[in-house]
C-alpha cells in the first residue's frame, strides 16, 4: 500500500466526485513530465538513438502510427471531470487536429501529437491530474471498471475505490513493470458485469461473502488477442484484506512463469492454459502463502480515504416520478426515444443515468470534436455534478441527471450531434481505430463500421432488433473486443485485398462465451450483406424476449452458418 | 527490405512530426510526384543506405522500402494497400490531411 501524503490539494470549489491527487501525486507527475521532456530533447539532439527512446516514450503513451505520433491518455476506470474534459478539449485544438479518439480502455487517444510538442502536452494533463503514464508497455495498465460505478442500481460496492487503490498498487511498481506482457485489470462491483472482468487479465467481482462481509471473486486468465480466453475463477472470494497480496501473488507467478520466449505466447491467459487453472492456483496459493504480508497490510483508513474521494454528490429529493420527464416525452418523439433508449434507471429516485452515443449514423465510433468535449463539459457542470464517465464501449456516460432535467441535456446533446438514440443497440459499434490510423492493423475498420450505421439507420429497426453489440477489429490484437461480440468482426489481409472474417456467439458478460466463426472472410463490401442476412435470420427465428445472442444458443451456431450468405444487396459507402 | 522485383520508393516518418514522409531527389518530401523511384535492387539499396544515413542524423525514423507500380505520368503508386493508405491519410477524415504539396518541415 503506498503511504500518501496527508496534505491534500485545495480544491475547495469542486465537488468530489473522483480521486484527488495528493502532493505525492502531484509531484511524481510532474517529475516525469520534466523527465520526459530531457528525454526528448536528448533525442532531437542526438544524445538518444530511436531504439533507446522508443522505450521511454512508450512509458509515457506515446506511439508511432501510420501518419504520426499517437498519444493515449490515461482516464483511470473512466472517471473524468469537466475540468479535465475541457482540457482534453484545449489539448486537441491547440496540439492536435480538433479531437480525440475514446477507447475500448476507457481512454483518450490524441492522433496527431508532435513529438516536439508532448512534454507541453503531458504537462497540460498534469495541471488538471491527469498523464499518459503506464498507457503502453508490459506493465499494468490503466485498471478499467462499470460505467455505472456509484449509482447502479444492482451494485452490491462502488468497484472505483477498489480501481483506485490498484492503480495506486501498481503505479510504477518495481517488480511489474517490465513484465513478459501488458496486464490489464477490470473490476466490477455490480451483478450484471459491465466491465466485461470474464475476458481480463484478472477480472475482480465485488461479492459479498458469509455474514455480509465484502471481498472478490477473482477471475484470472481471460483476454482477447490472437488467442482469446475466458477467465478461470481462483478465488470465488477473496477476503478485502487480502487484495493487495493475492493480486501481488498473481503478479509474481506470472512475472517467473509468463513465456517471454514468445511475443504471442507471453500474456497470463497462455501460462493459465498450458499450466491449468488448478496448477495456477496451486502456484498462486503457495506464494500467496509465502508472502511477507507486511507490505501488504490491508490499511483500512487509507481505503476509507479512497472511499470518501467517491461519495454520491449532494443529490437533491426530486419525485420519483418527474412529471417534467413525462409531458416533454409526449410532447416530443425524439426525445421519448432517447429517454428510452439512452436513459438508465438511477439507484437514487428521481435521477437517471444518461449515456451519451459517439457513434452517429454513419460517424466514426469514438471520437469526439473539441466543441462535443466541451459541450459535455459543460452538460456535465450543468446537469450532472461535473461527472463524466468514458465507457469501454466508447460513449460518454452522465451518470448523475436529474430526471426534470432530462429535455433540457438532451436540448444541448442534440445542438451539438450528441443525441444519437442507440445505445445498446445494432448501430451503438465497438471499432478500433484500424488501418486508417494504426500501425499494426491489417485491414480498416471504421470504414466497415459506418457502412453498417448507415444499413440499419433507422431507430425503429434497430429497435425493433434489440440489444445487439457488433465489435470490429482492424487485426488479430482485437483491440475493438471482436471475439466477444454478439457479431464480431476481425479484418485482415487476404491476397493482398483487406477481407473480414465474422463471428457470431461473443458475450463480454458474466456468461462470457468467444464468437465462433461463420466461414471464409469477405470483402468489405460485402459486410453489411452479411450481417442484414444475419439479423433477418435471428428476426424471423427469435421467440418473444430473445435478443440475438439468446437466439443463436438456442438454435446453434451450424444454424446461422446456413444463413450467412445468401444473396443481398451490395454494401455501400466503403 | 523488400526484393526490388518491382520498383521501390523509400518511407519514413519525420522524428519530431511523426509525418509520413517520402525520399526525394534533394530531402524528404510528402508529395509521391517528387519521391525518387528505384528500378532495380542496386538503386533500391542506394535509397536504403540514404535513409540510413538520415535515421543516424536523427531526422527520420522507421526507414523502409516499398514496392510501387509507375503511371504512364510517371507517378509512383504503391503496391501495397497500407502504404497507399499512408500516402492517402485516413479514408474517414480526408478533410485533415494535409496537403501533400506541402513542404516538410
Amino acid at each position: 500500500m503506498n503511504v500518501h501524503d496527508p496534505q491534500f490539494v485545495d480544491r475547495r470549489n469542486e465537488p468530489a466526485i473522483s480521486y484527488r491527487y495528493d502532493q505525492h501525486d502531484l509531484a511524481f507527475v510532474r517529475s516525469r513530465v520534466a523527465e520526459f521532456r530531457e528525454q526528448v530533447r536528448r533525442r532531437l539532439a542526438g544524445a538518444l538513438t530511436e531504439e533507446e527512446f522508443r522505450p521511454f516514450r512508450l512509458m509515457n503513451g506515446l506511439y508511432l502510427q501510420l501518419h504520426a505520433y499517437m498519444l493515449r491518455v490515461a482516464i483511470p476506470y473512466g472517471v473524468l471531470t469537466s475540468r479535465q474534459m475541457r482540457r482534453l478539449a484545449d489539448i486537441a485544438d491547440r496540439y492536435d487536429r480538433g479531437y480525440g479518439h475514446f477507447t475500448t480502455r476507457q481512454n483518450l487517444q490524441f492522433n496527431w501529437p508532435k513529438l516536439v510538442e508532448t512534454p507541453d502536452i503531458l504537462e497540460a494533463l498534469a495541471e488538471v491530474e491527469m498523464h499518459a503514464i503506464q498507457t503502453s508497455g508490459n506493465c499494468v495498465r490503466n485498471v478499467t471498471s462499470d460505467q455505472f460505478a456509484g449509482v447502479a442500481p444492482d451494485e452490491i460496492e462502488d468497484p472505483r475505490p477498489t480501481a483506485e487503490f490498484l492503480r495506486q498498487w501498481s503505479s510504477l511498481h518495481p517488480e511489474f513493470s517490465f513484465l513478459p506482457r501488458k496486464f490489464k485489470i477490470a473490476v466490477s462491483g455490480a451483478a450484471n458485469d459491465r466491465a466485461a472482468t470474464r475476458v481480463h487479465d484478472i477480472g475482480l467481482r465485488i461479492v459479498e461473502g458469509e455474514g455480509g462481509a465484502r471481498g472478490y471473486e477473482v477471475a484470472v486468465g481471460g483476454g482477447l488477442g490472437r488467442t482469446p480466453f475466458i477467465g478461470k475463477v481462483l478465488r470465488p472470494f477473496l477476503p478485502r484484506e487480502d487484495l493487495l497480496a493475492y493480486i501481488e501473488a498473481i503478479l509474481r507467478v506470472y512475472n517467473r512463469f509468463g513465456r517471454r520466449d514468445n511475443k504471442f505466447k507471453a500474456r497470463i491467459k497462455i501460462l493459465v492454459h498450458e499450466l491449468g487453472a488448478e496448477e495456477v492456483i496451486r502456484l498462486v496459493e503457495e506464494e500467496f502463502a509465502a508472502i511477507d504480508r507486511e507490505p501488504f497490510a490491508y490499511d483500512a483508513e487509507e481505503f476509507a480515504r479512497i472511499e470518501s474521494f467517491f461519495a454520491s454528490p449532494p443529490y437533491e429529493a426530486p419525485p420519483a416520478r418527474s412529471e417534467t420527464l413525462e409531458a416533454a416525452k409526449q410532447a416530443d418523439a425524439a426525445f421519448a426515444t432517447f429517454a428510452a433508449v439512452n436513459v438508465a434507471r438511477h439507484k437514487v429516485d428521481g435521477y437517471a443515468i444518461v449515456t451519451v452515443s459517439l457513434k452517429p449514423i454513419g460517424g466514426i465510433p469514438g471520437d469526439a470534436s473539441s466543441a462535443q468535449m466541451r459541450a459535455l463539459a459543460d452538460a456535465a457542470d450543468a446537469f450532472g455534478f461535473g461527472e463524466l464517465r468514458v465507457t469501454h464501449t466508447q460513449n460518454i456516460v452522465l451518470p448523475h441527471v436529474k430526471q426534470d432535467d432530462l429535455f433540457a441535456l438532451w436540448r444541448k446533446l442534440d445542438a451539438v450531434g450528441l443525441a444519437t438514440a442507440n445505445a445498446g443497440l445494432i448501430t451503438d459499434i465497438i471499432s478500433c481505430p484500424g488501418l486508417d490510423y494504426c500501425a499494426l492493423a491489417t485491414a480498416r475498420s471504421i470504414p466497415i463500421a459506418q457502412a453498417i450505421s448507415k444499413r440499419f439507420a433507422s431507430i425503429e429497426r434497430q429497435r425493433a432488433i434489440g440489444e445487439l453489440g457488433i465489435k470490429i477489429s482492424g487485426c488479430i490484437n482485437a483491440c475493438g473486443h471482436h471475439h466477444v461480440g454478439a457479431i464480431g468482426i476481425l479484418g485482415l489481409e487476404k491476397k493482398g485485398q483487406e477481407s473480414y472474417q465474422i463471428t457470431i456467439g461473443g458475450d463480454p458478460t458474466l456468461e462470457a462465451s468467444i464468437g465462433e466463426a461463420l466461414g471464409p472472410g469477405v470483402t468489405a463490401e460485402e459486410v453489411p450483406d452479411v450481417i442484414e442476412n444475419l439479423v433477418d435470420f435471428y428476426l424471423s427465428r427469435r421467440i418473444e424476449g430473445e435478443r440475438f445472442i439468446d437466439t443463436w444458443r438456442r438454435l446453434g451456431h451450424a444454424r446461422f452458418k446456413e444463413a450467412w450468405r445468401k444473396e443481398g444487396v451490395d454494401g455501400v459507402d466503403i | 527490405m523488400a526484393q526490388a522485383t518491382h520498383p521501390q520508393i523509400l518511407f519514413a516518418s519525420d522524428l519530431r512530426r511523426g509525418e509520413t514522409l517520402l525520399l526525394g531527389e534533394s530531402g524528404w518530401v510528402r508529395d509521391p510526384r517528387r519521391a525518387l523511384v528505384a528500378r532495380d535492387a542496386a538503386s533500391g539499396a542506394d535509397l536504403l543506405r540514404r535513409g540510413e544515413a538520415d535515421l543516424a542524423k536523427n531526422r527520420v525514423v522507421d526507414v523502409y522500402l516499398a514496392d510501387v507500380e509507375v503511371g504512364e505520368d510517371g507517378v509512383p503508386s504503391p503496391l501495397h494497400y497500407r502504404e497507399k493508405r499512408r500516402l492517402a491519410g485516413p479514408s474517414v477524415r480526408p478533410d485533415l490531411f494535409a496537403d501533400p504539396e506541402e513542404p516538410s518541415r
